[in-house]
């Protein structure tokens, strides 16, 4: 009875369907236990998480030196293609994801990604993959992107007022 | 359990009228014995157990209305609040329901027990006084400052966001005056031991509940750490704590939090599966095992939030998530299948041992206390058991991280599992404790199914929705341009629907539960009205060895594990089809 003192004999090896189920249990938790260093060696899509520390104001001036070297199309947002297997830098900022980055289908890229402001969300629709972004940290992810078309990238995490307009771009051709 | 009159679920009654009994060495003390399950009642205990119910449920229905705001607007064709408010209701939301309603009734749920179970005074009135108050007072000022707009910063107000002072001071008040009432909590535990008031181990329950305990004030001792920097912060007295250290040990209060919620709601399942069909556990020593592996491995969750972060590296994120093998995992898995295990051996005691489930068909379904509970107990392992430890898994949390499938799985465990656990609680804690029989009993009866239905929906709704990638905590995902698909808007409506439907539970149990603690009729001087417990076909049955007699259990455990295995492949999977990554 759980609401009452157990017997003195308590302590005494589970049995019966219940030693099995314990056995059962214990063997699926090291198979998923054993499923991540697996796919950390054996598979494609990993979160390493390298980062190095950066001020805003420096990844801000990379973020500008990338820009002007590499522009393909002006505007508000101008369109910037990093060379295929170059460094590609994206900052985000409350309300916007800046640059518009295009890259090509097969390459490999070196993808830096800080925020000048608070926290930020980098979620990449609809191919669904999310990274948080953090003010000081550049985050860096080594990206091949495999699927062409344009590719909206939407800040998940809570940033302000503004947040959900916060949607930036990744063109792949 | 002493040889005295016992009724249908086992538990001893007791003639005996409410009474100041004297004891031993000490004059006047204050108690009464229940006239339901011959317990002592400790009035001082009584007393402080009334007050934070009270409040818990209060905040309850704060964050219920925020819910079905938050549902209405999500829900992209109804679309109610304006953008700031929305952000408002749901720092409102989460942290009603989240931090002030589950630790009120935490509190409610640790007096409880040690004094009731333990046959002895609650330690100190005025520890407890100490700890409401300040409790009360935090709750007051997180709640007035958030709906002044001076804390629109979420439930997790990650820096650099940065509320008004007086909402950071409040929720470390909140926590201290918790952790205060886990002082009171094991002084009195310590006087039962010293006095020698039980004989020796502690109920099972005891025991599950000491787990939470411990594991809360490791939670809270990191709610400190986070919280008083930040606070100090604030006030511009020192420089901004750093973010990702922030989010580090924020999670250590934020997940951690929820794990003694688990074990709390571990505790009311075997508490009600005996109140409601004389459930015993079939082994002490496996049930107790799983609650220390709590203790000590449950922690882990915390880094699932920082799965896809920069600065921590893959084999602290492998070694984080798993403590190199599930042993927290392990041991719900072990208590999900030892609760049911324990009904299903009692109802086969009782003669109900046809087939595989007629035990589970005879249970008593109209008893609010079982349905609640058992409806918790599949609600959390079902959706939310096999939903969390995916998205916690390392690399599957890039296709899950910060979307609707985060709320989804914690809405099935502290909600369609905490919360409608503890409301089944109620259903016996407002007739033994505030001594009234609830009102309106067949809407009572209805009820855990009204509010399981809707958070199943509201659930699955989100996380098919967040399987589409769809953001959490966003206001208009149209905003910006057609993002989503129909599909996705269609799973925001169902939802959404689940949302309402849910706030209708929450609703009626609200209202039932002041309905009853005002007008019910009180049950002073006899037992409790029985909610429903099933009565014995034979009178004595002879007993079929135990192992064999939960194999229903083990087929519906072996139904659990395909379930889980199918979800969690098929994650691994879509995982396998997103670009490339490192």
């Amino acid at each position: 009875m759980s609401i009452h003192s157990p017997a003195a004999d308590w302590f005494k090896a589970p049995h019966g369907h219940e030693k099995v189920w314990i056995g059962l249990a214990l063997v699926w938790c090291l198979i998923m236990s054993l499923m991540m260093p697996y796919w950390h060696f054996r598979g494609q899509q990993n979160s390493a998480g390298e980062a190095y520390a950066v001020t805003p104001e420096d990844f801000a001036a990379r973020v500008d030196r990338f820009v002007e070297a590499n522009t393909v199309q002006e505007g508000i947002n101008p369109i910037v293609e990093p060379p295929p297997g170059g460094h590609a830098y994206l900052l985000a900022r409350q309300y916007m994801w800046y640059p518009v980055l295009k890259l090509r289908a097969g390459e490999t890229y070196t993808l830096h990604l800080s925020s000048a402001d608070v926290q930020h969300g980098f979620s990449l629709q609809p191919i669904n993959m999310n990274f948080q972004v953090m003010p000081g940290y550049d985050h860096v992810l080594t990206l091949k992107p495999k699927t062409k078309g344009v590719f909206p990238i939407v800040c998940n995490e809570f940033c302000g007022v503004g947040h959900h307009m916060m949607v930036g771009q990744v063109i792949v051709e | 359990m002493t040889p005295q009159s016992t009724n249908s679920i086992g538990l001893t009654g007791s003639p005996e009228p409410a009474v100041v009994l004297p004891q031993p060495g000490s004059s006047g003390i204050r108690r009464r014995i229940c006239d339901t399950t011959g317990l002592p009642i400790c009035l001082d205990a009584q007393l402080f157990i009334r007050i934070n119910a009270v409040l818990a449920i209060v905040c309850l229905l704060i964050g219920g209305i925020g819910a079905i705001l938050l549902a209405l607007t999500r829900w992209q064709t109804i679309h109610l609040l304006r953008v700031d408010w929305f952000y408002r209701i749901l720092t409102l939301h989460g942290l009603n329901m989240l931090i002030f309603w589950i630790l009120f009734i935490e509190v409610a749920i640790l007096y409880f027990v040690s004094t009731s179970l333990l046959k002895v005074q609650l330690f100190s009135r005025k520890v407890a006084w100490v700890s409401v108050i300040m409790m009360f007072v935090g709750a007051v000022m997180v709640n007035v400052t958030i709906l002044v707009g001076k804390a629109d910063v979420t439930m997790t107000s990650y820096l650099p966001l940065l509320a008004h002072p007086a909402f950071y001071l409040g929720i470390i008040l909140v926590a201290v005056g918790t952790l205060i009432a886990v002082y009171n909590y094991f002084a009195t535990i310590y006087v039962a031991k010293r006095d020698k008031t039980y004989e020796g181990s502690v109920p099972l329950v005891v025991f599950g509940a000491t787990a939470a305990a411990i594991i809360a004030v490791v939670t809270l001792l990191h709610g400190a750490v986070v919280m008083v920097p930040t606070f100090l912060h604030s006030l511009g007295w020192i420089a901004q704590p750093d973010p990702m250290w922030y989010r580090l040990i924020w999670w250590g209060l934020g997940h951690q939090s929820q794990q003694v919620n688990v074990c709390a709601m571990v505790s009311v399942w075997y508490f009600l599966g005996t109140m409601t069909t004389g459930a015993r556990p079939i082994n002490e020593a496996v049930c107790r095992s799983a609650f220390v592996l709590y203790i000590l491995f449950i922690n882990l969750a915390s880094a699932h939030h920082l799965l896809v972060d920069p600065g921590v590296g893959s084999t602290w994120k492998i070694w984080n998530t798993s403590y190199a093998m599930y042993l927290a995992v392990l041991a719900s898995m072990i208590h999900g299948f030892t609760v049911p295990a324990s009904v299903e051996v009692s109802m086969r005691a009782k003669g109900y041992t046809k087939g595989l489930f007629a035990w589970l068909t005879n249970a008593p379904w109209k008893n609010p206390g079982f349905s609640g509970f058992f409806l918790s107990l599949l609600i959390f392992g079902f959706i939310g058991g096999i939903t969390g430890v995916t998205l916690g898994t390392q690399q599957i949390n890039i296709i899950a991280h910060n979307t609707m499938r985060i709320p989804g799985h914690f809405h099935a465990t502290v909600v369609g599992g905490t919360t409608l656990a503890f409301m089944g609680l109620i259903y016996y804690v407002v007739p033994l404790i505030f001594r009234r029989d609830y009102i309106f009993k067949p809407l009572a009866r209805i009820q855990p199914y009204l509010f399981a239905t809707g958070i199943m929906m509201l659930s699955l709704g989100m996380s098919f929705a967040g399987s589409m990638g769809v953001s959490r905590r966003s206001w208009d995902i149209d905003g910006a341009g057609s993002i989503y698909g129909p599909a996705a808007h269609l799973m925001l409506g169902v939802a959404g629907i689940g949302g309402i439907l849910a706030f209708l539970g929450l609703l009626t149990f609200v209202l039932l539960t002041v309905g009853t603690v005002l007008f019910g009729r009180s049950n002073v001087g006899r037992k409790m009205d029985d909610w429903g417990t099933p009565k014995p076909l034979v009178a004595k049955v002879a007993a079929a060895s135990e192992h064999q007699s939960t194999r229903g259990t083990m087929v519906l455990a072996i139904i659990f594990l395909i379930s889980f295995a199918v979800y969690y492949f098929a994650n691994w999977k879509a995982l396998a089809d997103v670009w490339p990554v490192r």
